[in-house]
């Protein structure tokens, strides 16, 4: 296999006292589904955000392309190719989903410190945002206000913006989190098409669509990697069926 | 798309009214009209912050009052300065005040922030109150308003108190312009999207410190251009000028006016001297003398404006376009 664009030794994350994230060693590889599942409270939040640059680390490395990138701040690691979406829909209200997109696509452009010239007057920004709308599948709500949106939509949104600064790494928290079934389902038709071309962790409480997609699979609980492997690995494993699997199915 | 054009129509009358208005006012209202223009840009570059970039700061008199002293040091006593000097002199010496203080008080945010810019500002209250640089805390006179003379040709002249309030008429409108450009472009975009969610921009890359300070920098110029201007129509800079009630006073007229529009910052500053004209010149009623007491009413004016009109005084406007356009639409259906 090749080597791994994204990659975590033994990280850590302490809040005081507590631990939230203890010695994670993952691996992130393009065309790779990386799912990471646990119970609420898991740290699985906190390790994105590590890999975000939202938190920084305790200890521990983060590789991307060999090189440590542990204490980048977060606007560093998203020029770099990182992309996050999150859990709790982030986006910017009061502006239209296309203006989203394009403030995100506009990030890519080697400054902003630009005063005179009209931002709609960049032409490739514009159809980089439009196309990430598309690709998400809301071009035909570009000139809605974000706040006028649909939960779904706002989620779909969340990744388009993603998606428009052209990461090559895709850190999704719970993409589905609040979604139908219809919606659902179109957003794993989507991160499957979007697979291809990226390394992917995702946060994912939705089995369904956790062993639909998944390549690999971590199992966090208490802030340790309790198993990681392949998904029928995962799904035979009893400390697994215990911890986790075996509670969350009576639920569904 | 008929409100903006509406909008348009009602700010070009509102120019063309201020350009006509030397042909029929006395001094006394060319003056203070002149003195609201200023306030007016001010306002304008406190807005900047305030209502776009989503920084409350209490401490804009720093710069305005700043650039009212380098005005009072370029100009020699009992002599002229030389305005194309020691305007860009004084912006710059704003600016670069702002720089400082900026970099080091961007580093907060929310109650901080306020907190920090107004501590700031009083550092240099107290710089020009306390010692004897300027005349301590009774000021300093500009016996001379600054001469635009240019090789020996002066294209007008500041004592004249009709070109004086062309000059300002004509920067206001400049300012305004400039900031309208600067609102619409790849800047402008990230300012705003950093008032609305700055957690965000910085999670799509952008180093969000930079443009805050940028935005400090540049609205602490315009500020200085203002607090120049102010300097040269009263002729004396005290430290009045930089005091936390002029901080306090601009940001009141943002409100008023409604904050994050160019036009509220503007209404803002004009209605809140109009009203404090007004409320002073009110008669005494069984012998209580109500325009003594004038801060009472414009505080409880204040308050209402806050409680009833969200978006300031400009909400008017859109309630009353609101209230006009219902019936039509209605005919439509």
């Amino acid at each position: 296999m090749t080597e791994a664009v994204l990659r975590t030794e033994r990280l850590c994350k302490h809040f005081g006292g507590l631990v939230a994230v203890s010695e994670v060693s993952l691996e992130f590889f393009i065309d790779r589904i990386h799912a990471v599942i646990g119970p609420n409270g898991a740290g699985k939040t906190t390790l994105t955000s590590l890999l975000s640059g939202d938190l920084a680390s305790t200890s521990g490395h983060i590789y991307l392309d060999g090189e440590d990138i542990a204490g980048l701040r977060a606007e560093r690691i998203s020029q770099r190719g990182v992309g996050r979406s999150y859990q709790k829909t982030n986006i910017f209200l009061p502006f239209t989903a296309f203006e989203n997109c394009r403030l995100a696509a506009q990030s890519r452009l080697p400054s902003s410190m630009r005063f005179i010239r009209s931002a709609l007057g960049y032409r490739e920004v514009n159809e980089e945002a439009m196309r990430a709308l598309s690709e998400v599948g809301l071009a035909h709500r570009a000139q809605e206000l974000a706040a006028s949106l649909s939960h779904g939509e706002q989620r779909q949104l969340e990744i388009a913006m993603t998606l428009a600064t052209r990461p090559r790494i895709l850190l999704l928290d719970e993409p589905l989190a609040g979604m139908g079934s219809e919606d659902s389902a179109r957003m794993v038709e989507l991160l499957q098409k979007l697979k291809r071309a990226h390394a992917m962790l995702l946060v994912e409480h939705d089995m369904d669509a956790v062993f639909a997609l998944a390549d690999r699979l971590t199992v966090m609980v208490n802030g340790c990697v309790l198993e990681s492997g392949a998904p029928e690995e995962i799904r035979a494993s009893t400390a697994v069926q215990e911890a986790y699997l075996g509670t969350e199915e009576t639920h569904t | 798309m008929r409100g903006t054009r509406v909008a348009t129509l009602v700010l070009v009358g509102c120019v063309l009214a201020l350009a006509l208005l030397p042909l029929f006012a006395e001094k006394y209202y060319i003056q203070l009209f002149t003195k609201m223009m200023i306030m007016a840009i001010f306002a304008m570059s406190l807005d900047l912050l305030v209502g776009y970039t989503g920084l409350v700061s209490l401490g804009h008199a720093a710069f305005f009052g700043l650039a009212g002293y380098i005005l009072a040091f370029a100009a020699p006593q009992y002599e002229a300065a030389n305005l194309w000097l020691s305007l860009p002199l004084a912006m710059a010496g704003s600016g670069l005040l702002a720089l400082i203080i900026g970099a080091l008080v961007l580093r907060t945010s929310g109650i901080y922030f306020i907190m920090v810019t107004l501590a700031f500002a009083q550092m240099v209250f107290f710089v020009f109150h306390d010692t004897k640089i300027a005349g301590g805390a009774d000021g300093i006179y500009v016996y001379a308003k600054p001469v635009a003379d240019i090789a020996g040709w002066q294209p007008f002249t500041l004592d004249n108190h009709t070109h004086f309030y062309f000059v300002v008429l004509v920067l206001l409108v400049l300012v305004y312009a400039l900031l309208r450009v600067l609102l619409a472009s790849l800047f402008g975009r990230v300012i705003v999207g950093i008032r609305v969610n700055e957690h965000r921009m910085r999670s799509l890359g952008y180093r969000t410190f930079g443009y805050k300070l940028a935005c400090f920098v540049l609205s602490g110029v315009l500020a200085g251009m203002a607090g120049y201007f102010a300097a040269a129509q009263f002729g004396f800079v005290s430290p009045d000028l930089l005091g936390w009630h002029q901080s306090g006073g601009v940001l009141m007229m943002v409100i008023l006016g409604g904050m994050g529009t160019l036009n509220g910052a503007v209404l803002g500053a004009f209605s809140m001297m109009l009203l404090e004209l007004g409320f002073q010149g009110l008669p005494a009623v069984g012998g209580v003398d109500i325009g003594k007491h004038w801060q009472l009413l414009m505080g409880g004016f204040i308050v209402l404006v806050v409680l009833l009109l969200p978006h300031g005084l400009l909400g008017l406007g859109r309630l009353a376009s609101r209230l006009l356009r219902k019936p039509v639409e209605a005919g439509d259906d």
